[in-house]
């Protein structure tokens, strides 16, 4: 008989081939943690490739799961279970499992030509190599084909099946429902019900052989976390941001227009939108990246709310057409779900380093508002009120995400939308005294005529525009006199801008500044280091251009400033030319989120020197793995 | 209480013509096409409101500016990308996109290639003096074969594309050619243009008399030999009516005599616009100096457009799940109920 064991938090981890199913079983035991009521953060970590090679390393998925009882803000620094279905998931993360944690391994997985392939010379299940961990070797291959004897499935079928073994077992250590899983696993398979009935009998006698061997003899309990009232759902940064954006064109009286390009890992923006057609959402897979964003321009010259979104080499691409857009004065969106550059760099890897291209990638004089989600929930605000200030102010605006919060989920309590301030348009129809680039004297936005107006037929266009008429000027001073308008109107989006999102006093030892997908390392670190009576404020920065107001009244207080961001230091270049101040970086780019012990480490010299500490500026993270 | 019965205005060529001075070279093609085209407009009594003309960038691409319609001059090559977005948001509209050959074919050859493709509601116009203009005379990619420029002193080796060809390749359901100064040709079909549903290609071989003066002068000085007008269901004659063309037994035209010392009219190919591609396709490979440069409306054909497919997806849409409500999306997912108590219910 088993005993059950309370915990405050596990980190899991589920890794293994690429086409071994990881991310379905990370995603399915999410769920479950969720229907228990826990507090949830995820970090599915895949490779570029689609299916690599068999057993190869850098063929290697993984699915981090964090859940807990009390309020947590990341997936995990380090797993305390890790499933590996293979020795390359075991190699390769073995690393981060904590001392003591517990292992399961698919022993029926480590034969010889895998093992090689690993670059094991002996097997480490039966070597001793992992005597400080608890190992359960588990032949989980042979187990799933066993479960599905006198299946009409072949046998390649059945064995990929195996994931939903692994999950029948860790649903047996947490004392998850098995019949809520059951249902699901039906439902989803209901085109392929040989195949549903399958996984079924598989996740049964995984679940099954929990409870029966002995090997395990431990159930663990996470009790459900305290929530606020309300309506909750599990959500992803994507999938909240196209509900945003949908929601921003509602509030605004308008429908979403989207032309978008494949590309990780923005894709899962167009393929949320495209199921949301009865909203009036149109969608256009358009022939390459700058196509959508001339779609998107048109598309905002006839009226509607423009949407486009890429990653960023897809939003190098579209530089032109922004600048187009900043020219004409007409509101877009644009999204970068960030990823590791330059170039096709790390496509699955998170990464913040398009800061530059955002604010500055454009030829001449061309600036943009740029707004930066902070996590997946928070995708969903930061998408209406890029929605809100590209109307208002008749502008481009960049929304930034990044791969680790699109692809990350968290319970996110739902908003009452009927509360949601709407920002209806209202465009012009009076044909008196019309002017095709006069302004709004508070926000500088042009006013925005749509086609079809009859009275107002103008012309817009990439040629500088004369202030007023909006006619072709090669006028000297007009030119300067539109680029000092056209910086002046994103300067002027700053006084609408709410509070700056500042954890802690507005004076102290060390202020962290962080922006977009860090927020719940940062913030993390900061509580920890608070809550040992440190002298640490955290201020999260929603706008990066134009910088919030709120910043600039407290930078000056703090004896250290430091930014920490998964870049080598763009805000932090950014923020020194501006303020002048030498502030510090802390800096990750392993296509990796940052670890709350990175940013702990990194702070605590700078709350107990003296204001004379010698060290480095720039503090690396963490030593990159060495192979 | 209803409107009073609006005034009907008749617009004229005037009415289409904007405040703006006009750039051109003296004497370029462009000021005979854009007259053709203010003029026809007024004709066809369209309403200047619902009228947007979208540009890439070079010489033709200054149009908009001096139509008085809704106007966008776009960045280079990327006019079918912005009229694809523009036509999709405002079904509304008639939107008709003014490229030319750099322009449309070169840097812009992807979008091209994809609105016709999807066939776009588009009226595309592509201006082709075989020559970039606005840069100062480089040879373009419908230059002839060793075209001397300045980025070709020795002469061009690449073969040039050919606009109608790439044109019916792609898709496009209305495809037409004709010169810049024939106003009553282009008027006829910029007519019919207007009238069909779907992704329209004319190519106006156009003048420039700076850079590449002359270049069409053989096909439009001796319109009697050089140039053969297409006529729907006629034979396909030229040179008044004493030449024409027949199809070889290796499937190729042939030019032949017609008359008592020559073929019998009935041997000819006789025109179709709604013939096979292929057909279109051969017509439109008949370029000078081999054969008589065929202008007219070369192919039409009816295909559901990009654009009603679309509206009709989201009407499907919206008539089988209902119209979208706000408080609703955020339920479309697994949602589960925290009580006053701080735990799940």
């Amino acid at each position: 008989m088993s005993k059950t064991q309370e915990l405050d938090r596990v980190v899991i981890r589920f890794a293994g081939d690429s086409g071994d199913g990881m991310q379905l079983t990370g995603t399915e035991f999410t769920k479950a943690a969720a229907e228990a009521g826990n507090d949830i953060s995820t970090f599915p970590d895949f490779p570029a490739e689609i299916r690599a090679p068999a057993g190869s390393l850098f063929g290697v998925s993984g699915f981090q799961l964090h859940f807990s009882s009390g309020e947590i803000y990341t997936p995990g620094d380090a797993p305390d279970v890790l499933v590996v279905m293979n020795p390359a998931a075991l190699k390769t993360n073995l690393k981060d499992l904590v001392d003591g944690g517990v292992l399961i391994a698919n022993s029926g997985a480590f034969i010889e030509s895998n093992l090689k392939k690993a670059g094991y010379t002996s097997n480490p299940l039966e070597d001793g190599s992992l005597s400080k961990y608890r190992v359960h070797a588990v032949d989980i291959s042979h187990l799933t084909v066993t479960a599905l004897d006198g299946s009409a499935l072949s046998t390649k079928e059945k064995g990929r099946s195996k994931n939903f073994f692994a999950l029948g077992l860790v649903f047996w250590m947490y004392g998850r429902d098995p019949e809520t899983e059951v249902r699901r696993i039906i439902t989803q398979f209901q085109k392929r019900p040989e195949l549903g009935e399958a996984n079924v009998k598989v996740f049964k006698a995984g679940y099954h052989y929990g409870e029966t061997a002995e090997v395990f003899q431990t159930v663990y309990k996470v009790p459900p976390a305290k929530f606020a009232p309300g309506m909750y759902r599990n959500i992803t940064g994507n999938e909240a941001l196209a509900m945003g954006l949908i929601a921003g064109a509602h509030l605004a009286g308008k429908t979403v227009f989207y032309a978008g390009y494949p590309i990780t890992p923005a894709s899962t923006i167009l393929h949320s939108l495209a199921k949301f057609k009865n909203y009036g959402v149109m969608t256009l897979q358009a022939e390459d990246e700058i196509a959508a964003m001339g779609a998107a321009l048109g598309a905002a010259y006839g009226g509607a709310l423009a949407v486009t979104a890429s990653s960023g080499p897809g939003i190098a691409l579209k530089q032109e057409g922004i600048g187009l857009g900043v020219m004409t004065e007409l509101p877009v969106v644009i999204v970068n779900v960030q990823r590791g550059g330059p170039s096709t760099g790390l496509p699955t890897k998170t990464e913040q380093s398009d800061l530059f291209q955002a604010i500055y990638g454009r030829n001449g004089e061309a600036p943009v508002p740029v707004i930066a989600a902070k996590s997946p929930g928070d995708s969903f605000y930061a998408a209406i009120e890029a929605v809100k200030v590209a109307i208002q102010h008749m502008v481009p605006v960049f929304l930034l995400s990044d791969g680790y919060i699109a692809n990350g989920s968290e319970p996110w309590p739902l908003p009452d939308v009927s509360k949601l301030p709407r920002f209806d348009v209202q465009h012009r129809t009076d044909p008196e005294g019309y002017f095709v680039y006069q302004r709004n004297q508070e926000t500088l936005a042009r006013e925005w005529v749509v086609p079809g107006t009859p009275g107002l037929e103008h012309r817009i266009g990439g040629i500088e525009k004369d202030f007023l008429t909006g006619n072709i000027s090669y006028e000297p001073a007009n030119h300067e006199r539109q680029v000092h308008v056209r910086a002046e109107k994103v300067e002027r989006v700053a006084r609408s801008l709410g509070e700056l999102d500042l954890r802690g006093e507005t004076s102290g030892d060390v202020l962290l500044i962080g922006w977009g997908g860090t927020f719940g390392s940062l913030r993390q670190a900061t509580e920890e280091l608070r809550s040992q009576g440190k002298r640490v404020s955290h201020a999260h920065l929603r706008w990066l251009s134009p910088l919030e107001p709120g910043l600039e009244k407290i930078i000056g207080n703090f004896r250290h400033v430091m930014v920490a961001e998964l870049n080598t230091g763009q805000l932090r270049t950014i923020l020194r030319a501006k303020f002048l101040i030498d502030i510090k970086g802390l800096n990750k780019v392993q296509g990796q989120p940052f670890k709350v012990r990175e940013v702990v480490n990194a702070l605590e010299p700078l709350c107990e020197s003296k204001a004379t500490s010698t060290a480095a500026t720039t503090t690396a993270a963490a030593a990159p793995a060495q192979a | 209480m209803s409107d009073p019965a609006p005034k009907l205005v008749k617009l004229t060529k005037k009415d289409f013509e904007s405040d703006q001075d006009v750039r051109w070279c003296p004497g370029c093609g462009d000021y005979a096409i854009l007259a053709t085209v203010q003029r026809s407009l007024a004709q066809m009594g369209v309403k200047r409101e619902t009228t947007v003309f979208v540009s890439g960038i070079g010489c033709s691409s200054r149009f908009p500016y001096y139509m008085n319609t809704y106007g966008f001059h776009s960045i280079h090559g990327r006019a079918p990308a912005v009229a694809t977005g523009l036509k999709l948001a405002r079904p509304d509209l008639d939107v008709w996109v003014i490229t030319g050959d750099g322009d449309g074919l070169s840097i812009g050859g992807n979008h091209l290639l994809h609105a016709l493709r999807r066939n776009s509601d588009l009226k595309i116009i592509l201006f082709n003096n075989q020559i970039y203009g606005l840069t100062k005379g480089q040879y373009s990619p419908t230059s002839k074969l060793g075209t001397r420029s300045g980025s070709t002193p020795a002469g061009s080796i690449d073969h040039p594309v050919n606009p109608l060809q790439f044109a019916l390749g792609a898709g496009a359901t209305f495809v037409a050619r004709c010169t810049d100064t024939d106003a009553k040709g282009l008027g006829a079909i910029l007519q019919r243009a207007y009238q069909h549903k779907g992704g329209v290609l004319i190519e106006i071989l156009q003048n420039c008399p700076v850079f590449n003066d002359g270049i069409w002068d053989p096909v439009k000085e001796d319109p009697s030999g050089k140039q053969m007008p297409l006529v729907d269901g006629k034979p396909l004659t030229f040179a008044g009516g004493t030449m024409g063309i027949r199809l070889s037994p290796d499937l190729r035209p042939e030019i032949v005599k017609v008359g008592d010392d020559g073929v019998k009219e009935e041997q000819l190919l006789v025109h179709n616009e709604r013939g096979s591609s292929g057909y279109a396709y051969l017509l439109a490979g008949m370029t000078h100096p081999e054969f008589p440069v065929p202008v007219g409306i070369l192919h039409v054909e009816d295909k559901p457009t990009y654009g009603q497919m679309a509206h009709q997806q989201i009407a499907d849409a919206r008539a089988k799940q209902g119209e979208g409500q706000l408080d609703k999306l955020l339920l479309s997912g697994m949602t589960w109920e925290v009580g006053p108590d701080g735990t799940r219910h």
